[in-house]
């Protein structure tokens, strides 16, 4: 045994929770409220976490709580991003990533699909040229 | 070769095979960095698509080049997109390869062929004691900022010496620093303080700019409202304890342990406008007061001669029930309960932008 092992080190795992402010429930008061908004008005809401000042742990919390539901999708554009219905169907935890993987955004979307998801015109259109392109060009030989 | 500067960004992304959905991806982070809300994301695509990369110059004057080190540190966008994407950086002597005299040419033409168009970003404060403190390629600093802020649509002073003159400037001040505002009266200033400032802040006015093309709105200090609106306390996540008079007396005492509120450690929090309880710092990791220590001010005009950072702002005298919420600090949004603070001072505080010596406010009312 090392003698550093005799510094008394103490290393609390978790704070009481009676002695903790938590944003988590507030947060999710406004989830409720919003996902009423949605079932009710059809009305979409987005909550930018990067906004929230959150005590060690509280985000983590907040994800855990709001847990894993029935759809996950990747999206690789600019880096990864992951979009994840919670146990809640219409709240979604959308988490964009950098190239370098780092995390750029955190929302939550409570909408019945995030619009990042949808295809977008523009990419249609892109999508329609180039295969209209290949279909016309050498490419069709090999599929017949 | 087409000309990039002419290009819209819309344009510059869709060549390098960015698809509308990455754009999107790009439009939300950034509205997410500006502090903008997500119902902005449609404006902002809107603006982003049409925006034009204008030139930037970078001056560095008597600084210790951490404002530098903190916007190449910022993860979103990262640097070189920023750099590559959006701006075109035509001079920064820290980072450019070139130096002396080439660097000094690449200077000068780019605020010929940007005459009235470029931003400029000056990092460090200007010597005013004797011109040889502080010189590039022979040319002063001041004679420099000057000669270089003519032809500026407008100047972004990052950091807390080219904002308010920082460390160069605390007493006794031995090189006469002093901040851009105090040399350049007639251009639109944007100060983007901190010593660092944090990154995002950086990027995100960055962003803003070239956006809308115009600088966001600004507090007295001339800070953008939306990083510098709201005081570290009022978002702090300690304050729920500070409400309730619960402090850390000592950094190892049961308070600190428990995380409770850092104001008797000399947390200038309640007279400090920065965006760190959110923003955070290192990728969204922590921040002072989440590592255990109080907020030194460093975004605020001469914090270094503050009153010392573990001088507790103002010290509330009498026992405080548990549950009584009171205020003793410039600046704070409940009602002031703390008896036998010297309110004078605490009133000259408050104009004086919260530079109070603890034996100030000791002293009887
Ligand atoms: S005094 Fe400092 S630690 Fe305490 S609540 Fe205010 S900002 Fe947070």
């Amino acid at each position: 045994m090392s003698i550093l092992d005799n510094i008394p080190v103490h290393i609390p795992s978790s704070v009481s929770t009676a002695d903790r402010a938590y944003n988590t429930l507030p947060l999710l008061h406004e989830i409720r409220h919003a996902l009423e908004r949605l079932s009710r008005e059809g009305e979409s809401t987005i909550l930018d976490l990067r906004a929230i000042p959150f005590p060690p742990g509280d985000e983590q919390r907040l994800l855990d709580y709001l847990g894993t539901g029935e759809v996950e999708a990747q999206l690789h554009a600019l880096g990864n991003s992951l979009i994840r219905e919670t146990r809640y169907s219409g709240v979604w935890v959308v988490e964009h990533k950098n190239g370098d993987d780092e995390r750029v955004a955190l929302q939550i979307e409570i909408t019945s699909v995030p619009a990042i998801l949808r295809a977008q015109p523009e990419d249609i259109e892109e999508g329609l040229n180039r295969l209209t392109a290949s279909l016309s060009a050498d490419v069709k030989e090999d599929l017949v | 070769m087409t000309d990039r500067k002419a290009e819209t960004l819309g344009a510059i992304l869709r060549k390098n095979g960015v698809s509308r959905r990455g754009f999107l991806k790009f439009c939300t982070t950034t509205a997410s960095l500006m502090a903008l809300p997500p119902s902005w994301v449609p404006t902002l695509a809107l603006a982003l698509e049409q925006a034009r990369r204008p030139s930037v110059i970078w001056l560095s004057f008597q600084e210790c080049t951490g404002c530098t080190e903190s916007l190449t540190r910022s993860h979103s966008p990262s640097l070189e997109s920023l750099i590559f994407d959006y701006i075109s950086l035509d001079y920064h002597h820290t980072l450019q390869v070139a130096s002396g005299t080439a660097a000094e040419a690449a200077r000068e033409q780019a605020m010929h062929e940007n005459a009235g168009k470029y931003l400029l970003v000056v990092d460090g404060s200007i010597p005013l004691g004797n011109p040889g403190y502080s010189t590039i390629a022979g040319i002063s600093n001041l004679q420099m900022l000057k000669e270089t802020a003519k032809g500026a649509a407008a100047i972004v002073a990052v950091g807390n010496c080219a904002a308010f003159g920082g460390l160069p400037k605390a007493n006794p001040n031995p090189t006469g620093a002093v901040s851009v505002s105090d040399i350049i009266t007639d251009k639109p200033i944007i100060n983007v303080s901190g010593c660092p400032p944090i990154p995002v802040v950086i990027t995100g006015v960055l962003a803003h700019y070239l956006t809308f093309g115009k600088l966001p709105e600004l507090d007295q200090y001339n800070r953008p409202k939306v990083f510098f609106g709201t005081s570290i306390h009022d978002r702090c996540y300690r304050r729920p304890f500070y409400d309730k008079g619960l402090f850390a007396s000592t950094f190892d005492d049961e308070g600190a342990k428990k995380g409770w509120c850092l104001y008797k450690l000399g947390c200038k929090g309640p007279m400090t406008y920065n965006a760190c309880a959110t923003a955070k710092w290192n990728q969204g990791t922590s921040w002072p007061v989440e590592s255990g220590h109080g907020c030194l001010g460093c975004s605020e005009p001469d914090f270094w001669d503050a009153g010392g950072f573990y001088n507790a702002l103002s010290i509330p005298i009498g026992d405080v029930s548990r549950n009584t919420a009171y205020a003793g600090a410039a600046g704070l949004v409940l009602g002031a309960a703390a008896a036998g603070l010297n309110r004078k001072t605490k009133a000259e505080a408050v104009r004086n932008h919260g530079k109070v010596s603890i034996d100030d406010l000791e002293k009887p009312s």
